[in-house]
């Protein structure tokens, strides 16, 4: 299980719980946080789960697969601190893990 | 609107797995059908996102990529002779006094017809604009998504965005023609052909183009016309002088047009009968992910089972008075002639 914590663009703040196995986007899905719109499902197909790591996040989970590297040249506004929510596995060690959800999906 | 208009039985508005699977089911009914699709190939979502992808749901094919349904479906289709539009988007749908139907496209197409079968999936794929201030004012004077005519670029300060085939495909083929030109990705990756991206490289290392990495934050301009744009890089801001901008992020789907045409929608989806899957304009039918009804599911094969039972209604259209014999074409001499088989 992982406490995660969706900082909407406008500050608001979400904290939820997280079952292990489903993906981070599969978690924001199921718990209807704005601005994480995922077209695709899951299939590293759309870019509009896309997310910003926040604080010791962007390092500890900074590695992304070819995939998810090329599709996220489809996202707005990338940074270092770019994922795409769908390629984040949930985990005991990604308990407490912080991110921000952009302004706007593609 | 020039040129006379494609008389035929049928339209089919999407060359998606379930318009193509339409054809074949109107065929075995003798209906001629033209289809029309945006894209520059059938298929589909499964062509444009996901060919390589296995689909694991499609009945009696346990593994199949998107792309080879879509070769397996245009297949059975061919017995039938469809004639396929792409490129193309059906922009007007009016139906006429006798009850038959005109349509236009974008491409300045006509057809004129019996039966409409909407088979539109998640609307029609359109470039993705990028959300950049100020975007909307540029777009059809200095920001194109696409180049229908090569001379339209001859001598500008062209800048593409991206880093795909669409991309660096329209780089070589422009910055023959162009004044100047400039390639910007948010990284030095490229997605495109090895061979494409070898050929940009060359011409950087020529110097005659220029490649930046970075994002475009800002465009700059006046009254529609391109100054420039500012990039936010690695090292900080600079700004990028140009007066045409060509930005490559990508398709997605748009309901566009179908919104237009009369037809009842509840949530961008549109409401048909399960015994026709017709919709509330008799003639126009919906099948496939375009369609809703208590217990719709978006499959695939919902889609095949739709096209099966609105072709019997097409036929009732197009052919009143005809006696409709349901026949097998695992038995009937007479389907399989149709299909070449006999």
């Amino acid at each position: 299980m992982a406490k995660i914590t969706f900082i909407e663009h406008n500050g608001k703040e979400h904290t939820v719980e997280a079952a292990n196995g489903m993906s981070v986007m599969e978690t924001a899905v199921k718990n209807m946080i704005p601005g994480i719109d995922a077209d695709c499902g899951g299939a590293c197909a759309c870019a509009t789960c896309h997310v910003y790591l926040q604080g010791e996040w962007a390092e500890k989970l900074a590695e992304r697969s070819e995939m998810e590297e090329d599709m996220l040249d489809f996202a707005f506004e990338v940074q270092d601190s770019s994922r795409l929510s769908c390629q984040i596995r949930v985990s005991d060690d990604i308990d407490g893990l912080v991110l921000k959800v952009p302004e706007k999906q593609f | 609107m020039s040129g006379q208009a494609v008389e035929t039985d049928v339209v089919i508005v999407g060359a998606g797995p379930c318009g193509l699977f339409a054809i074949f089911e109107l065929g075995l009914l003798d209906l001629k059908c033209h289809v029309i699709d945006i894209l520059d190939k059938p298929g589909g979502q499964c062509a444009e996102l996901y060919p390589e992808k296995p689909i694991y749901d499609i009945p009696a094919l346990p593994i199949v990529t998107g792309q080879d349904l879509t070769e397996r479906l245009m297949q059975q289709a061919a017995p039938f002779n469809p004639q396929y539009h792409y490129n193309q988007m059906v922009t007007g749908l009016k139906k006429l006094d006798d009850g038959t139907f005109e349509l236009e496209t974008d491409g300045e197409m006509k057809f004129h017809c019996k039966v409409v079968v909407i088979a539109a999936g998640g609307g029609s794929f359109q470039p993705k604009k990028p959300p950049m201030p100020n975007i909307e004012s540029y777009e059809g004077t200095s920001v194109f998504y696409s180049v229908k005519r090569m001379e339209d670029f001859r001598d500008k300060d062209i800048l593409i965005v991206g880093g795909g085939d669409s991309a660096l495909d329209w780089v070589n083929n422009l910055q023959p023609l162009a004044k100047s030109m400039t390639l910007l990705h948010r990284r030095d990756d490229f997605r495109a052909a090895p061979d494409s991206v070898n050929k940009m490289r060359e011409l950087v290392a020529a110097g005659q183009m220029n490649l930046h990495i970075g994002q475009v934050t800002n465009l700059h301009g006046d009254n529609g016309a391109l100054s420039g744009v500012t990039v936010k890089g690695k090292e900080g801001e600079f700004e990028v002088p140009c007066n045409t901008m060509l930005p490559f992020f990508g398709l997605t789907m748009k309901l566009g047009p179908v919104a237009d045409w009369g037809l009842n929608l509840d949530e961008n989806l549109v409401p048909v009968d399960t015994e026709k899957f017709a919709t509330n304009i008799p003639g126009i039918f919906a099948i496939g992910d375009i369609n809703t009804y208590p217990g719709k599911l978006k499959l695939i094969l919902s889609g095949f089972h739709e096209a099966a039972l609105m072709a019997q209604q097409a036929f009732r259209i197009c052919k009143p008075g005809e006696r409709l014999l349901f026949q097998y074409t695992t038995s009937s001499s007479n389907l399989q002639k149709k299909l070449g088989v006999a």
